[in-house]
């Protein structure tokens, strides 16, 4: 299929892939362009070893006494694929990746406001993940990726101290990129680029970067007092030696929580960036997109509590954080009307990116939707710690974020690298992936409220009809996710060349050829027109 | 392929069971706040499904020149749905509050079962005595109330046709009740991981008919009842030989005092509950009273949380044999 494009013609034009070679070109560079593509080959290992770990655990799952693994290893593998999952790949997935490559751009940039700090938040990231990598391969932890106490603190004999360490670094990579965006975005933007003239994408990005600022020490912090308790046998989490277990719970979710939103949030970016491009439509409600970012983030911080309604805390506490849990709801609920409203009367082509938006924006529903059942206090009591859980946050953070992810990829694949991957080859994948995803996930809903636990190597044999349909679409999911791999890496070398502006898409990003120059404009852009000129843009042609 | 197909015929013959048994008082009134959440799910899932792909087909690419109308906002629609989601999030909010709050007291008068986690265990006691491991028996409509502690982590005694569910938290008291509405046997399930073998940490709630159960309770009889242990253990322990019933040892006298509010030499008023008591055992230094000198030792270490739970019944009892109405 690829032989029409195999007469490749030479490039001749000087951008910032081939503005300098060698591996110190790459590991010393300062371009965000390309220190994204340094995080965008690290987090793909990742997600590629976090993904094997979820296979393995599915394929024990088809027995109810277990088909592969012992309980101890079993348990390992969930911590392994929490904390690679989450901490590194989720977290810095769109943010690191297509953030660091267009905020830039799409703000009519050069760079980053401190571009050698940025290099560094990658070498942090690296630092991190190795401590953790290492922790995995000397023989692994058994936590959970909550880390709770004082299992962590005292009971568990496994690298704890290692895992914690990866994971408290690596915070500062956020932390590093955050900060960089909130002044780039203040102060870079190219004349004209007012703050109502912003693309979608970037009104997410600060609202992201935020979190990361704001929540990110809290991890850092919970992680030192673990390695203090456990260490120093300072009596911090444990009560036997005068700590409060559930004190713990509060720091971690203090973080954990808003970083759900660190990783929804760039993906709401994204999907508002695909559903007007490929409907040709403005946004429909293009305030109210980008204010529900502030609000979700500001909100995602006071929730942590709704992650224990069971755990002790007072139920006058529990009273107020099922509350804020619903108003978090409104403004995700409102994104969800504003994209589906913004595609009446619209132009609509099917490509692979719309593909996964429109893909996103059912999933993210369901698992919205479902979301409200672990808001609310009595329901949440029957399906915390349970399958249902489980579903619901995959149904956010894969079917969301992750679909998200895969969709921006796809989008701006042609300005990252120059070129076309295989449209129906990305067109079919997408359809395996919403396939095997519903199936590896709708039946978990199920499970949960049938009542079967989460982290359990072993089950009744009752659950055992709906674990194998799980496994099943795991194993198709994990299919889907491999094709891109090969068609997208395919395409570098041999896809055609996709011009500046394969999708007749809006947005300063789409102004440079592709890849971008090193400097990215020519000349530095000065901005005249509201975002989105789709019907503008058209009318002018006639 | 074929590992699917037989998994949808296992799961199609299956159907009937997709629904838990609901076996308690409490189980229905979740039962109808889950199902009423289900339907508002099925409801905008379905209404967002369908204009999508109503939008998809009616507004399809037909040639690459097509141009769009521009966008018209509309406050009104904006507003509209903000404000129905927001109505019916206020609804399931107050729902589900007032059901949780209800569920968070227990009836007066329920029966008490001490449970004590353990990796990876459950340690259970009934106050006429027996004792039981990963097995509760328990009579039907009868409201039964559970305080719950943890030797080592934090676990988690769940039982999904009840809909219960409590973290048992080393260090603290906590409590959950049911009222069994159906005789059978039940899955309790440890909910939070607790370690190497968290998934091993499951056994069975047996509910049985009245007499069933007093057969049960006759045939399972102990030597003793938990407050007889405890008042052995009492004067093992020689706590009798400070607190005495006159009130002239160097400790209080503990007859009458559970429920009561006591004002420590910190100033700070707490009321005697099992959490207090518990303390006042484990680490009384921290519980100065006005009117005594410090010198109980704690018992840490001397004493398993079974056998506090064991010393609060005895003492509990010290109080209830003399119960006068609140003033």
């Amino acid at each position: 299929m690829s032989t029409a494009v195999a007469e490749v013609p030479v490039e001749s034009r000087v951008h910032y892939l081939n503005a300098s070679y060698g591996i110190k070109s790459w590991l010393l560079t300062t371009d965000h362009k390309r220190i994204a593509l340094l995080y965008l080959a690290s987090i793909t290992v990742m997600f590629f070893i976090g993904g094997a770990a979820a296979v393995m655990m599915r394929l024990h799952l088809i027995e109810p006494a277990g088909a592969l693994l012992e309980p101890e290893t079993y348990n390992k593998l969930f911590t392994m694929h929490g904390v690679v999952m989450v901490f590194f790949f989720l977290i810095p997935s769109i943010p690191a990746t297509l953030g660091n490559f267009l905020v830039p751009m799409m703000i009519g940039a050069r760079d980053l406001a401190f571009p050698r700090l940025n290099l560094l938040s990658w070498y942090v990231y690296m630092t991190g993940a190795a401590f953790t990598l290492y922790a995995l391969i000397s023989g692994g932890v058994d936590t959970g990726w909550t880390f709770y106490t004082p299992l962590s603190t005292h009971y568990v004999t496994t690298h704890v101290i290692a895992t914690a360490l990866g994971v408290f670094i690596t915070g500062f990579s956020s932390i590093l990129t955050g900060l960089n965006f909130i002044v780039t975005i203040h102060k870079m933007r190219a004349p004209g680029m007012t703050w109502k003239r912003m693309p979608l994408f970037l009104w997410a990005m600060y609202a992201t970067s935020v979190i990361f600022v704001l929540g990110t020490p809290v991890i850092a912090v919970s992680m030192i007092l673990i390695g203090a308790e456990r260490l120093l046998h300072v009596g911090i989490f444990d009560p036997a030696l005068g700590g409060d277990p559930v004190l713990f719970q509060h720091l971690f979710w203090f973080y954990s929580h808003p970083a759900v939103y660190i990783m929804i949030l760039p993906g709401m970016g994204v999907v508002s960036e695909l559903v007007t491009c490929f409907s040709k439509k403005k946004p429909f409600g293009y305030l109210f997109i980008a204010y529900s970012s502030l609000a979700i983030a500001l909100i995602s911080f006071f929730v942590w509590g709704h992650h224990m309604f069971v755990s002790s805390q007072s139920v006058y506490a529990g009273f107020i954080f099922s509350a804020l849990s619903f108003a978090v709801a409104i403004p995700s609920a409102i994104k969800v009307f504003n994209w589906t409203a913004t595609l009446y009367q619209g132009s609509i082509s099917y490509d692979a990116p719309m593909l996964y938006a429109l893909g996103f924006i059912g999933l993210f529903t369901m698992g919205g939707l479902t979301g409200l059942f672990l808001a609310t206090l009595a329901t949440d009591v029957h399906l915390h710690d349970t399958y249902f859980v489980i579903a619901h946050f995959h149904y956010i953070m894969v079917g969301g974020a992750v679909m998200a992810y895969m969709g921006g990829l796809h989008f701006w694949w042609p300005k990252i690298t120059g070129r076309l991957y295989h449209d129906a080859w990305a067109r079919v994948a997408a359809f395996i992936i919403f396939i095997g995803f519903n199936l590896t996930f709708f039946p978990q809903y199920m499970l949960g409220y049938l009542g079967m636990p989460r982290r359990y190597a072993v089950y009744p044999a009752e659950f055992q009809v709906l674990n194998v349909m799980s496994s099943a679409g795991a194993s198709i999911l994990g299919v889907g996710y491999l094709i891109p791999f090969i068609y997208l890496l395919w395409s570098i070398r041999y896809g055609p060349i996709a011009g500046p502006n394969p999708w007749g898409a809006k947005g300063l990003e789409w102004e440079t050829p592709s890849p971008p120059p090193t400097d990215n404009f020519e000349e530095p852009p000065i901005v005249a027109e509201e975002p989105y000129g789709y019907a503008e843009q058209e009318r002018a042609h006639v | 392929m074929n590992a699917l197909s037989t998994s949808l015929a296992l799961f199609l013959a299956q159907w009937p069971n997709l629904h838990p048994p609901a076996a308690s008082v409490g189980a229905e009134r979740f039962d109808r706040l889950f199902f009423f959440l289900t339907g508002i799910t099925l409801l905008f899932t379905t209404l967002i499904f369908a204009t999508i792909f109503y939008f998809m087909i009616k507004y399809r690419r037909r040639s690459e020149d097509e141009r769009p109308p521009a966008t018209k906002q509309n406050l009104a629609l904006e507003l509209t749905w903000i404000v129905i989601p927001a109505l019916i999030c206020i609804l399931v909010f107050f729902w589900g509050a007032s059901l949780f709050f209800a569920n968070a007291r227990p009836p007066q008068g329920s029966m008490e079962i001490l449970v004590v986690g353990k990796q990876w265990m459950w340690h259970l006691q009934h106050s006429e005595g027996p004792r039981e491991i990963n097995q509760l028996h328990v009579p039907v409509d009868v409201p039964v109330r559970l305080v719950m502690t943890s030797e080592d982590v934090i676990h988690d005694f769940a039982v999904p046709a009840f809909r219960i569910k409590m973290d048992v938290v080393p260090g603290r008291y906590t409590q959950e009740w049911f009222q069994a509405t159906q005789v059978g046997t039940y899955r309790l399930f440890c909910n939070q991981f607790c370690g190497a073998l968290h998934s091993a940490m499951d056994g069975t709630v047996e509910v049985m008919s009245p007499t069933d159960f007093a057969e049960w309770l006759r045939n399972n009889a102990t030597s003793q009842t938990l407050i007889q242990m405890g008042q052995d253990l009492f004067a093992r322990l020689a706590c009798n030989t400070c607190h005495l019933p006159d009130g002239t040892g160097s400790g209080p006298a503990l007859e009458g005092v559970f429920g009561k509010q006591v004002r420590l030499a910190t100033g700070e008023n707490r009321v005697i509950d099992e959490a207090f008591l518990r303390q006042s055992i484990l680490d009384p230094a921290s519980l100065p009273l006005p009117n005594y000198r410090p010198v109980m030792p704690t018992f840490r270490g001397q004493v398993n949380e079974e056998q506090v739970l064991q010393l609060i019944a005895y003492i509990k009892s010290l109080s209830s044999a003399e119960r006068t109405p609140a003033p």
